[in-house]
């Protein structure tokens, strides 16, 4: 059975007929040409699919095509603007943050998801549950970096060049977020 | 992956009656766990009923003090959100230690609850499995068993939920809102999710259609200082071996005038420990009570030759994990452990 839908991806719209068991991976990789998500694992276990889908970092090896229509898009390959490259892109360079470059895509389009989690307020399991209850933002230490980012999985182990490049980024650019300033939480459902 | 029909509901009633009325129709939330199973042919819908678009993703403050959760809540939202993370804790807690980021922006309150167990052999279809093909055996009794039941499991079954939600919410006595074609009701927690007996393919107690719309927290003062451990093979991003959800409060005198224990990774169902808390009710909190508690509820637990580890690991969670609430009921004064931090109470 297919299903016709419309999806935007790196800025530009697309549409497409799909089969309905296709899943966002697959359509973006198989139907689109996207490859800058990787397939790794196909179960959700591994991160390398991840990708920003409206604004938010998600495994798309989980999500079906047809429930994603109409659904924005962003990949690792569409974070560059105009030629330069994203400020987490910058960073995994500068600190040597992969060595084969599979798990890479997955995880700066994670990266990026995260501190936007971080600067809305968002807390993690490494979060103390006080200041948790506070609403206290999470300094983005390595602890945080590591719990926020264990989604993504790297086969080369290059984690502790992961791990310094994202707190470089956090550091870089969201300055706020990273410096303990209380931000008010992003509430949970629509306004 | 067989062929399906995707369609979306437009309203609940509507939903409910579009699985009703089709053996093989499925609602399809962040389809975290079900597209998974799809994948793997552990499941095969003919048609997925898309529920995501129905107005059931809002977590509001009712009247009568307690919280509501719409069915659609994400994960993630739900963790973050101010009236959890204030009053009650331990759920955004047990949110947080589940899955990944980026799982917990796709998965819903729903789903969470209604996740199928990640027993290996039901996840692989080339063996037998009782709750995936009736009647077929289960392999884990000869098999892996590290995740599997010290508690309630029967010879047909000793799979565990692996919800760490569900915990929580267990220990929050909430209470789950369901709907079918035709009317709404309410579950408690700890009734709807079942213990395997000989019916193993039945997780819940729901009907095929019933479509779960929301769950409402009842007000508990204690829930504050509540507080969800969670031990695993890895730091992050592992299911629980065993977890343990708690909370308590003191009287004048300092003894435990009430408490609320749960349990992951032991059963078929999120375990509620009223064994372990009707030993601690009304007695001093002390050390050897918390200890005493803990045995208690473990007394019946029935392990398998690979996971007879469980039972101490179990014990010790539960202890440690009552010094932390106690620490925090009396206003956070240190050996708390991880979670307690030593602050002081505002
Ligand atoms: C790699 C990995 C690691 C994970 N680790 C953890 C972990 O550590 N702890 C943990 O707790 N979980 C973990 N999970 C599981 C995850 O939490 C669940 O997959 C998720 O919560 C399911 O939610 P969903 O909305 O995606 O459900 P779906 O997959 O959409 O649905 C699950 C089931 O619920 C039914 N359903 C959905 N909504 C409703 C409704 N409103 N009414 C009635 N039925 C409904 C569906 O038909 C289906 O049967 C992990 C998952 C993965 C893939
Ligand atoms: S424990 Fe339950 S789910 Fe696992 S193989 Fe046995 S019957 Fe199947
Ligand atoms: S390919 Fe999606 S998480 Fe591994
Ligand atoms: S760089 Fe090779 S998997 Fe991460």
């Amino acid at each position: 059975m297919h299903a016709d839908i419309t999806l935007t991806v790196d800025g530009r719209r697309h549409q497409l007929r799909v089969d309905t068991r296709t899943t966002l991976l697959d359509a973006l990789r198989e139907d689109l040409g996207v490859t800058a998500p990787k397939k790794g694992c196909d179960h959700g276990q591994c991160g390398s699919c991840t990708v920003l889908l409206n604004g938010r970092r998600v495994v798309t090896c989980l999500v079906l095509a047809v429930a994603g229509d109409g659904a924005e898009v962003v990949t690792a390959a569409g974070l560059a603007e105009g030629g330069d490259l994203h400020p987490m892109q910058e960073a995994f360079m500068d600190h040597d943050a992969f060595q084969c470059g599979y798990c890479t895509p997955g995880q700066i389009c994670s990266a990026v998801g995260m501190l936007d989690e971080a600067a809305a307020g968002w807390p993690s399991a490494a979060t103390p549950p006080r200041a948790s209850a506070e609403g206290a933002v999470a300094e983005l230490d390595d602890t945080e970096i590591r719990e926020r980012m264990s989604g993504n999985l790297c086969r080369c182990g290059a984690y502790a060049g992961i791990v310094s490049a994202i707190g470089d980024a956090a550091r870089r650019t969201h300055a706020a977020a990273a410096s303990g300033i209380p931000r008010p939480a992003r509430e949970g459902g629509r306004r | 992956m067989n062929p399906f029909d995707y369609r979306r509901a437009e309203d609940a009633a509507g939903a409910a009656a579009m699985v009703a009325d089709n053996p093989a129709a499925a609602f399809l939330g962040g389809g975290t766990n079900l597209v998974d199973h799809m994948k793997l042919g552990v499941a095969a819908p003919e048609v997925l009923v898309d529920i995501t678009h129905l107005p059931m993703d809002e977590v509001e403050a009712l009247p009568e003090g307690g919280v509501r959760i719409g069915a659609n809540v994400r994960n993630s939202d739900l963790a973050a959100h101010p009236l959890i993370r204030r009053r009650y804790p331990v759920l955004s807690q047990a949110l947080l230690s589940g899955a990944s980021g980026q799982l917990r922006n796709l998965a819903t309150t729903a789903g969470n609850l209604l996740q199928r167990t990640r027993c290996v052999y039901f996840q692989d279809t080339s063996t037998p499995c009782n709750k995936r093909e009736p009647g077929t055996g289960c392999s884990a009794l000869e098999g892996y068993q590290r995740y599997h039941a010290i508690l309630g499991a029967s010879p047909d079954c000793v799979a565990v939920h692996p919800s760490d939600m569900a915990v929580a919410l267990t220990a929050l006595d909430a209470q789950v809102v369901v709907q079918d074609a035709a009317t709404e009701r309410r579950v408690p927690i700890a009734r709807l999710h079942r213990l395997p007996g000989e019916a193993p393919e039945h997780d819940t107690v729901l009907n095929h259609g019933d479509l779960i719309t929301a769950v409402e927290l009842p007000d508990m003062p204690m829930a504050v200082h509540a507080r969800y451990r969670k031990v695993r093979d890895r730091a992050s991003f592992a299911f629980a071996l065993v977890s343990v959800a708690a909370a308590m409060s003191l009287g004048a005198d300092g003894s435990v005038s009430d408490v609320r224990i749960a349990l992951g990774g032991v059963a078929h169902k999120p375990w509620r420990a009223l064994r372990a808390e009707e030993a601690l009710r009304d007695g001093p909190a002390t050390e050897e009570r918390f200890a005493a508690a803990a045995r208690a509820e473990l007394a019946e637990a029935r392990p398998l030759p690979g996971n007879t580890f469980k039972v101490a690991l179990a014990r010790s969670a539960i202890t440690a994990t009552l010094r932390q609430v106690h620490a925090e009921a009396r206003g956070g004064d240190g050996h708390g452990g991880p979670g307690g931090h030593g602050e002081e109470q505002r």
